[in-house]
């Protein structure tokens, strides 16, 4: 859908719109209103035939937090790109404050007052938090002057907004959110009074999150402005005084939150009705394991424990989700049943082979025994990207007979199955020689699942199934992962959308730091229990 | 913003963009030839003329191009898999002293059916043997493949120095090579072929292996797109952790490959010596291995390329020597910079234009094709 929209839509594109139009000769320039902090308008870009950014009108509120949703290559992240100076807006213009800006590089945005804190950090990880707000902003050629002033300003920074962060430590050490907080910091030392904030929550634990949402009303209420970008809608509406919905380039709607719902903006996001997905748990399925893992112990090449001693079971016609926040093991353990690594001691049984350090089963093993594996990084793992969706159809099964001929591949089949499985799971457009780049995230894992999926599989081990997925997508995913288990197939899932977690699983086992921390039915999971396992608290707080 | 993953269609990628490289070449070569005095336009007949226009120089050319083929389809197989063979030099060498051995031995006994199999099945191994080193070092101990290929360059040329001087020599003779094999063991020259035919040419070096070549060209063209072995060999060079998934063992795939590379490298000793040569001699590479990383980066790592590729290698090999000799102020060593110049614009440059040229098409690109973005 997305994609023939965004071919309708440049045909009608290049250059054959109106005269520009009279704002843009800066004479002429209305002037802009002093109560916002930013205005956008008209502002356009385009990569080659892709529409990024579409004649997006923006105000954002001086002192208020703005959300930004929508879909992924909606064109959120190109619109803050070209707001932080990393793109060009092809025309229109930016005002800051009531008056035009030219933004040509971070350093004119940093300069301008605006302040960015990406989603994967920007931090040297053997720095020092203290040294590493002042990179980039030394005030001299020697450190220790610049250190000395940064120090009592970040004290009084971190005092305001009580955001303490260890100023000596180095940022590697520091959990996650700390580090969001050095991020935080050092656009503030910058004198930032726009924060934009990208899809801040994805690697927090709900605990964190709240902590943060708590530290940008204290920013709001000290009048720093925050556009907040993210895909999790109730953060929207727990933290925003307005909302703008972007969907295939354009903003689609801005609103005062208070004003709206979730419902609403997920319609505005998709374009169409959704539906809510409800799905019957399984509680206490009476059949055999499809997997059973005994005191399983992984080691990674640095000698760090990623798994530490994990016993637990998955029944055949049984979803087992597995909650943590992202680099508590989850990664490894799929890895480890799915053959691609090998544990250090203890041992597990996967649809009825046994494997451990000594007789490991390959992945190429595990395929032939049942065991399909939907890979978290489908990028890196689970399709070539540079291969036709047709070659990438065949990842994993290129020696199986229906696809050779002799020692040839046999393409025409190849590319038969795909197109049958591009049918299956609506994976648009339903092209076996188009790139596997090319396709968007969701249809992208609509065909690996779909691969994946069509060998029948009786233990299906899934990480990660809707990261990047748009919300169409998602509903046919999640759709397709219950039809399997009703199939009677033990499936594992990893993911670290609690979401997610919570709609799929028939049981949730919660990890932290390798280790097994709680487990709960799926019917009876409620949040903030499952975040404070996750963050190894709920002894603390009982 | 980066245009690198912006597709362009094939024929301005495999043809616009290399013929652009090689024009910018000459033009900057024309400044040279200009500089010096001569015209620019004339040394370019001459070339030409030289490469072209008499069967001899055809001869000529196409004996260079089979070399240039065999070693830009070494390089290019195992670029596919991301590995850089810098070591096609040396794998050549060795598989000069493989057909050696066994011609040695067996050519007084076995008549030329058997001999000549033999010839290329011992090119092919040593040039493989040779390779398959650096492979196991690089996939088994992490040594990287393009410094220990380098290396086994020098070793090859040290030892093939040795053997010849010592060992090898023929008795009684003051120079290194071998003694000169029996006929059986010669490949037919392609002047005696066609002969047979009928056809009356000039006697040039080019021999069978320059078939020998292009059916190479054929089976690596089948085996890196039609196989599943290729299929594997590709996964492994694009992702090495999608290759584990897919359960490649990427570890094998280097084994295979730098064989195979090895193996193709090793084929030139086919040309040189049983088709030219008809003993080891020192030095009988004479570059072609290295001139081979050029001609498969120059050929976008295709066979088709690599063909066209080598043609053009062949044309400066042959047309400059012709000009230099016709040219006297243009020397040895200029034509040997006009070929650095055509190295480094398809070459190390090769993408310099694509930048430009992708802006020109989107701008000029009749239908906008759907793309994603994110």
């Amino acid at each position: 859908m997305q994609h023939q929209q965004a071919k309708g839509e440049g045909k009608g594109l290049p250059l054959s719109s109106t005269p520009p139009p009279d704002y843009l000769a800066s004479d002429t320039n209305p002037p802009g209103d002093q109560s916002l902090a930013i205005e956008l308008r008209k502002i356009s870009k385009r990569f080659g035939s892709v529409q990024a950014n579409k004649d997006i009108d923006l105000k954002v509120e001086r002192g208020t937090i703005h959300g930004i949703v929508g879909e992924n290559g909606a064109g959120k992240s190109t619109l803050m790109s070209i707001l932080y100076g990393f793109y060009q807006a092809d025309k229109g213009e930016i005002l800051i404050n009531g008056k035009p800006a030219k933004i040509k590089s971070s350093r004119d945005a940093i300069s301008a007052g605006i302040g960015m804190v990406h989603q994967h950090f920007m931090l040297v990880d053997t720095f020092s938090v203290l040294e590493n707000v002042i990179l980039g902003a030394e005030q001299s050629a020697m450190l220790k002057a610049s250190e000395e002033n940064a120090r009592e300003a970040l004290q009084q920074l971190s005092d305001e907004y009580q955001m303490s962060v260890p100023l000596d430590a180095p940022v590697g050490d520091l959990p996650v959110g700390q580090q969001q907080r050095t991020e935080i910091l050092k656009a503030l030392y910058r004198n930032a009074e726009i924060l934009i904030l990208d899809e801040p929550t994805g690697v927090l634990t709900p605990q964190e999150a709240d902590q943060l949402f708590r530290v940008l009303q204290a920013l709001k209420d000290r009048g720093v402005t925050i556009i907040l970008i993210t895909h999790k809608l109730r953060e929207i509406m727990d933290v925003t005084d307005n909302v703008s919905v972007l969907r295939l380039g354009e903003i689609v709607a801005t609103q005062r939150t208070a004003d709206t719902s979730t419902t609403e903006l997920a319609e505005l996001m998709v374009g169409r009705k959704l539906q809510t997905q409800q799905f019957k748990k399984v509680d206490n399925p009476g059949g055999e394991n499809g997997i059973a893992v005994h005191n399983l112990t992984v080691t990674d090449d640095r000698g760090l424990t990623r798994v530490d001693n994990v016993s637990f079971e998955v029944k055949r016609g049984e979803i087992v989700g597995i909650a943590g926040v992202a680099g508590n093991g989850q990664s490894t353990l799929l890895e480890v049943l799915a053959g691609i690594q090998s544990p250090d001691t203890g041992s597990f049984t996967i649809n009825n082979h046994q494997a451990n350090a000594n007789s490991p089963i390959t992945p190429k093993e595990m395929r032939e025994i049942g065991v399909q594996h939907v890979p978290e990084d489908r990028l890196r793992l689970g399709l070539v990207k540079s291969f036709t969706a047709a070659e990438s159809s065949v990842l994993g099964y290129q020696n199986r007979k229906r696809f050779n001929w002799r020692m040839f591949l046999n393409i025409r089949s190849i590319r038969a199955a795909c197109k049958k499985l591009m049918q299956a799971f609506d994976v648009r457009p339903p092209d076996p020689k188009l790139r596997s780049s090319s396709f968007s995230g969701g249809n992208q894992q609509k065909l690996i699942l779909a691969r994946e999926l069509d060998k029948s599989p009786s233990v299906l081990l899934v990480g990660q199934p809707t990261r990047g997925v748009d919300i169409g997508a998602i509903e046919l995913i999640h759709q397709k992962i219950i039809e399997i288990r009703d199939a009677n197939c033990a499936v594992l899932l990893v993911s670290v959308e609690l979401d997610e977690i919570m709609t799929l699983s028939d049981r949730i086992l919660v990890m932290f730091e390798g280790r097994i921390v709680g487990t709960m039915k799926g019917g009876e999971a409620d949040k903030t229990t499952l975040g404070l396992m996750m963050a190894n608290a709920l002894d603390d707080a009982a | 913003m980066s245009t690198s993953n912006i597709e362009l269609p094939a024929w301005i990628e495999i043809l616009l963009i290399p013929i652009l490289n090689i024009l910018m070449a000459l033009f900057f070569a024309g400044l040279i030839i200009f500089a010096i005095g001569e015209n620019p336009i004339d040394a370019v007949r001459i070339m030409l003329n030289g490469a072209f226009g008499y069967d001899e120089g055809v001869g000529y050319t196409l004996y260079y191009t089979t070399n240039f083929i065999f070693t830009g389809l070494a390089v290019a197989i195992a670029f596919h898999a991301r590995l850089f063979n810098i070591g096609g030099e040396g794998q050549a060498y060795i598989a000069g002293l493989g057909v050696g051995l066994a011609f040695l031995a067996l050519d007084g006994v076995l008549p030329a059916f058997l001999l000549i199999p033999i010839g290329i099945l011992a090119a092919a191994l040593f040039g493989a043997l040779w390779a398959l080193i650096p492979a196991w070092l690089q996939a088994y101990r992490g040594s990287h493949i393009v410094i220990t290929t380098i290396m086994f360059n020098f070793i090859a040329s040290s030892l093939m120095v040795y053997l010849l001087v010592n060992v090898l020599i023929k008795p009684g003779s003051m120079s290194p090579e071998t003694r000169e094999f029996t006929e059986q063991s010669w490949l037919p020259f392609m002047h005696e072929v066609l002969g047979i035919f009928g056809i009356e040419v000039t006697r040039t070096p080019l021999n069978v292996s320059f078939i020998l070549a292009l059916v190479c060209c054929l089976l690596v063209w089948i085996y890196i797109w039609k196989t599943r072995w290729g299929y594997a060999l590709r996964t492994a060079g694009q992702s090495e952790a999608a290759a584990i998934y897919a359960g490649i063992k990427p570890k094998r795939i280097i084994i295979i490959t730098m064989s195979i590379s090895g193996a193709l490298a090793g084929l030139v000793a086919v040309n040189e010596i049983m088709g030219v040569h008809h003993r080891v001699i020192l030095n009988f590479t004479a570059g072609y291995g290295f001139t081979g990383i050029a001609v498969a980066l120059m050929g976008r790592n295709h066979p088709v390329g690599i063909i066209m590729a080598s043609l053009l290698f062949g044309v400066l090999y042959q047309g400059g020597a012709e000009l230099a000799f016709e040219m006297p102020k243009i020397t040895r060593e200029m034509v040997v910079a006009i070929q650095g110049l055509i190295i480094l614009f398809s070459g190390a440059l090769a993408l310099m234009l694509r930048p430009v040229i992708v802006k020109i098409w989107l701008a000029i690109k009749p239908v906008p094709s759907a793309m994603q973005h994110g």
